[in-house]
């Protein structure tokens, strides 16, 4: 007993003393996500897909030019204080400490925001966290990659004109917001009341308390206002419970569009039949057809490695997610490399360089073997989104298929939206925009 | 033999109901006392002192004000976080609208704020007891952070309600690094437990065990129930409430009204049970128990695995992690029932026979 | 106002609530018989649901993984008794609620460890659609599963309220929840008493985790329905089933109702509270719930 707890204590002394054997060539990657809770099959999936996709590029080419990845797990459970005991017991592994961290959390995002910033960590809040950081001026290290909130929210309006056969049959029409009450949820409200009143719709927003298991009344809400469309904004159970409960009131799935944590494929199988027809926005999408995914079979999941022991989680909405993330990573650290020295790992602040002149065209898209997995992306010092397209998927009972182009955002209405936001902040905290 | 009282004469009152009566245990607590405010800022890296002394000097103070309320006065409260809503958003609102009153008395007003909000939703308590106590403690649980939500001014009109701490400047001096900002939470709390060790020796503390251990016969000795009960959610709520502004301010600096659910507060409840209930060093703890355990088991899988190269998928070493988590709550508690805090009682007996017990 | 809108509300708001009384009776069945504030009953649905649904997507029979389940969770109610409760007889209730948050931690690593963490569709055959035929006639929407849900848990409190009055094990529960010394002095086998308790607790817990399931899948978030039970449970009594089912049905109705005609105008979203205020209301004029016992205070 006793010889077993010196033991504990001398493995657990090693491990909290936080210093990694540091070997020269090697690139820490924090990997906090979560695998235990309600939200565990996003973090695993999202964190299986991160993972996965740094394994294969080290097993593929020995590291990026030369420097392996590391990474080292540690569970958030998606709560705000776990995430930053995450973040700082990571941050200093490494030979370079951490490079980056993508939270997977809107309320981690917040809790390290200043954080990172003084520690000179870039953190990449992919498709969620705060919008307004999108203008890099103010957030120098935070990057809402891809596609922020408010970005999106205008490519569904668009696709809703679409649906109905132009933007100016818009006018008139009545929509309900159905947002999951918590900051994540009420994000959108200003920017879809901005957009009603520029193309005439009604917008009714309507709060589902969390966690969302029990909608009967807000469906008989929206039952009595006999919207057109209803935009879900969910999270976790409130997603199923919406599309049952839709299927209860009889509101046809064929109306509802939900935003992209509202459409992996763990959101619409527990609906069941209910969820057929079904619209979800997506900034990545689903499959194992690319070649980069290949790959990742080939070599991960070939040598008998890889996150999932549940191989039919492969290539699934979570899973690819975590796969553009793991792209955005390497290729960022292979930008920074080659202005900071190549085969050397980088530092925060080198990749903080990295990610501002990342740029991921159609034809490097294609080299990367990522085509249609997502979409091109070229950030810049003011602009930290760098995407702002979005494409459509209906659920047809067994796999998403995708229905439309890729639709880029209305930056006209998100732009003085951002700035305007974050000059506030700037002005709150006493921050200097830097000069773009 | 180095832990014994004969000897110690007290030829005095005050010397009979100093805090501790015991020399070994002055001298023990000064030791901690400068072990905490000198040794450890000097010498913890920045991940000890804001990834784990901060919290757990936070919910300490959490935990701190529910036993006061729940071990000390035998009133159930589920609504903890609630009131730490309430100290950290009224704390933003009176830096914010009233900057020149400055940090320590905002959060002195943000927990007389929690206070009157503890006060109201005490008041069924002069009616209902027991567990039945917990649905008015879960009506302000949920009716306060809604309000919060809707209601723009608390978070100054932010469309999502989250809110930003602003910078703690306390007498021209700034506290933006891990250490000072270590320094003052460790302060507030020292200073506020010792507060609560002395209230609990006084009228008011007995006054409190007499209506936790019967209320009917403490009014029939003529303890007045309702300005005691009251009294009792006032200062709890007073205690969450500067935890609360602490946990904005000193702590994650961005809070949202989702951060302090119902979740925080039934976590803060398992802190003075495993810690034990109705003892100020329990809430100390029981708040390390909580707080500091899941980290320590996923720090030591993780170094398991490292070492040993084991091939588990880390969603079970997750899953694990929190059976044991759980294994070991029922284990104290079947071990001592009374919480940790009676483990220590009856190390201390142990301690003061050894080597020669009788 | 729309008259048939309202009851629709009405009626919405009733069936809502006897999903929320399946959850409660598991709660009272075992404060009941051992005075246990039961925090891990969440969990336990959680674990009955997710291993049934996880032995039927193996392409076991229906009835055979119902049967396997039911044993699991027999198995799980005696491993309880035999290894958290027993060591912990005549402690204080607090003791024996913390006991169950860390049987919570158990159960919820136990079953997402055994059977992974991916949500499941559950399908029970019973469409969960609106009835056309009602919705033809009246303009009212009610889904034929919710009828058939408050059916089952019609025939399960029947089945649980003869079984406490008529049976000898019924009786010897009740002892056993008034006094556990008394109990055992007049010889009643506390342990068995408990691990029935516990094993028919689970059986209710599979019942609600089926039904829950096949409404919003069975996953995770399932452990969140023990929320939904707390005001049932206050409002009704700890120790009455008839009073879960009143409560259930009480705080359904009205929470449904304040949401859709107070809630538009105070910005929504009041049904998070708004069922712990009309438990108090009632609390304030009953303190011991609506069917709990009476407890007089004696110095």
């Amino acid at each position: 007993m006793k010889r077993m707890t010196i033991a504990v204590a001398l493995v657990a002394a090693s491990a909290f003393s936080g210093t990694a054997l540091a070997q020269a060539k090697e690139q820490f990657v924090p990997a906090n996500f979560y695998w235990v809770g309600p939200y565990a099959p996003g973090g695993s999936g999202f964190g299986g897909g991160i993972i996965d996709f740094m394994m294969m590029i080290n097993e593929r080419d020995g590291g990026v030019n030369g420097v392996k990845l590391t990474w080292d797990k540690c569970e958030t459970e998606y709560n705000n204080a776990r995430g930053v005991e995450c973040y700082e017991r990571q941050k200093n592994k490494g030979p370079t400490g951490a490079t980056v961290v993508h939270p997977l959390s809107t309320g981690i995002t917040y809790s390290i925001l200043e954080k990172a910033t003084a520690d000179k960590i870039p953190v990449i809040s992919m498709g969620y966290g705060r919008t307004d950081a999108s203008d890099g001026r103010v957030f120098p290290y935070i990057f809402p990659l891809i596609t922020n909130y408010w970005s999106q929210n205008t490519a569904k309006i668009k696709f809703i004109g679409q649906k109905e056969g132009g933007m100016d049959k818009l006018k008139g029409k009545k929509i309900v917001n159905l947002y999951h009450d918590s900051a994540y949820g009420k994000e959108t409200i200003p920017v879809l009341d901005v957009q009603a009143k520029k193309y005439g719709f009604q917008v009714t927003h309507i709060a589902v308390p969390h966690p969302g298991n029990e909608q009967q009344s807000q469906w008989l809400q929206i039952r009595q206002i006999r919207p057109d469309w209803v935009i879900l904004r969910g999270w976790g159970v409130m997603n199923p419970t919406a599309i049952k409960t839709a299927a209860r009131t009889g509101f046809p799935r064929e109306k509802m569009l939900g935003v992209w944590w509202s459409g992996a494929e763990e959101d619409v199988i527990p609906a069941g039949d209910a969820a057929k027809g079904y619209y979800a926005a997506a900034f990545n999408l689903p499959g194992t057809q690319h070649p980069v995914m290949k790959d990742i079979l080939k070599y991960v999941y070939g040598k008998g490695k890889g996150e999932f022991t549940d191989k039919s989680r492969i290539g699934s909405i979570y899973h690819t997610r975590g796969v553009v993330a793991g792209i955005i990573t390497v290729e960022a650290i292979r930008t920074a490399q080659a202005k900071f020295g190549k085969g050397k790992p980088i530092t925060g602040e080198q990749m903080q360089w990295g990610i501002e002149n990342l740029n991921l065209d159609a034809k490097r898209l294609k080299e990367l073997g990522a085509t249609d997995l997502m979409q091109p992306l070229k950030v810049s010092c003011k602009d930290h989104e760098g995407g702002g397209a979005v494409k459509f998927m209906q659920w047809d009972g067994r796999a998403w298929k995708v229905v439309s182009d890729w639709i880029p955002s209305d930056q006209s209405i998100v732009r003085p939206m951002i700035e305007e936001s974050a000059a506030q902040y700037a002005k709150e905290k006493g921050i200097k925009p830097r000069d773009c | 033999m180095l832990y014994r009282e004969a000897g110690q004469f007290k030829s005095t009152y005050a010397a009979d109901q100093q805090i501790f009566p015991i020399r070994q245990d002055r001298i023990a607590v000064t030791l901690l006392l400068l072990v905490a405010f000198i040794g450890v800022p000097l010498f913890a890296n920045e991940y000890w002192l804001s990834a784990i002394l901060v919290p757990f000097l936070i919910f300490a103070l959490a935990a701190l004000g529910l036993n006061i309320l729940t071990g000390y006065a035998g009133q159930l409260s589920l609504g903890t976080a609630a009131f730490m809503a309430v100290g950290a958003f009224m704390a933003y609102n009176f830096v914010l609208r009233m900057p020149w009153l400055g940090v320590i008395p905002s959060f002195i007003l943000a927990g007389l704020c929690a206070s009157a909000v503890g006060i109201v939703f005490g008041l069924p308590s002069l009616r209902i007891k027991g567990f039945y106590l917990a649905v008015a403690t879960l009506a302000c649980q949920f009716f306060v952070l809604w309000a919060i939500q809707r209601i723009g001014w608390f978070t100054n009109n932010s469309s999502t309600g989250v809110i930003t701490a602003q910078t703690i400047e306390i007498l021209g001096h700034t506290f933006d690094t891990p250490q000072s900002k270590y320094l003052l939470t460790l302060g507030i709390v020292a200073v506020l437990a010792l507060l609560a060790k002395n209230l609990m020796r006084s009228e008011t503390g007995r006054a409190f065990m007499a209506v936790r251990d019967m209320d009917v016969a403490a009014s029939v000795i003529g303890i007045p129930m309702m300005k005691t009960k009251l009294l009792a959610f006032a200062i709890s709520s007073f205690y969450c409430g500067v935890a609360g502004a602490m946990y904005a301010y000193t702590y994650l600096g961005t809070v949202e009204p989702e951060a302090f659910t119902l979740d925080l507060s039934f976590r803060i409840l398992f802190m003075i049970i495993i810690g034990g209930v109705g003892s100020i060093l329990g809430s100390f703890l029981g708040a390390a128990f909580i707080t500091l355990l899941p980290i320590f088991l996923n720090v030591f899988f993780g170094a398991l695995s490292h070492t040993f190269g084991l091939d588990i998928s880390h969603a079970i070493v997750s899953n694990i992690e929190l059976m044991i988590f759980g294994g070991l709550i029922i284990f104290f508690l079947i071990v001592e029932p009374h919480g940790l805090a009676r483990l220590w009682q009856i190390a201390k007996e142990k301690l003061r026979l050894w080597p020669f017990p009788h | 106002m729309n008259v048939s809108f309202f009851f629709e509300v009405l009626i919405g708001g009733l069936l809502a609530g006897v999903m929320y009384s399946l959850v409660a009776l598991g709660f009272v069945l075992i404060y009941k018989a051992s005075g246990v504030f039961n925090f891990a009953q969440g969990a336990m649905v959680f674990l009955a649901a997710l291993t049934f649904v996880s032995l039927l997507e193996r392409g076991v029979n229906f009835w055979l993984a119902l049967g396997v389940t039911l044993a699991v969770m027999v198995v799980l109610g005696m491993a309880i008794e035999r290894v958290v409760l027993r060591p912990l007889v005549n402690q204080p209730p607090i003791t024996l609620f913390m006991a169950t948050i860390g049987l919570t931690f158990v159960l919820e690593g136990l079953s997402q460890a055994v059977w992974g963490s991916q949500p499941h569709g559950l399908e029970l055959g019973i469409a969960d659609v609106p009835m056309q035929w009602l919705a033809d006639s009246t303009g009212m929407f009610i889904s034929q599963f919710d009828l058939i849900a408050s059916g089952v848990a019609a025939v399960l409190v029947a089945a649980l309220a003869l079984f406490f009055q008529y049976t000898r094990v019924g009786r010897a529960l009740r002892a056993v929840a008034d006094d556990h010394q008394a109990a055992l002095a007049v010889g009643i086998p506390l342990k068995n008493i408990w691990a029935i308790v516990w094993a028919v607790a689970g059986f209710v817990a599979l019942v609600a985790g089926m039904l829950w399931g096949a409404r919003n899948g069975v996953q995770y978030a399932l452990t969140f329905i023990a929320l939904k039970a707390l005001p049932v449970l206050i409002l009704g009594g700890f120790e009455s089933i008839l009073g879960a089912i009143v409560g259930g049905l009480i705080i359904g109705a009205s929470e449904k109702l304040a949401e859709v005609y107070l809630g538009p105008m105070v910005g929504g979203g009041i049904e998070s509270w708004f069922a712990y205020v009309i438990a108090l209301l009632f609390l304030l004029v009953r303190p011991q719930g609506l069917f709990g016992e009476k407890i007089i205070d004696r110095v």
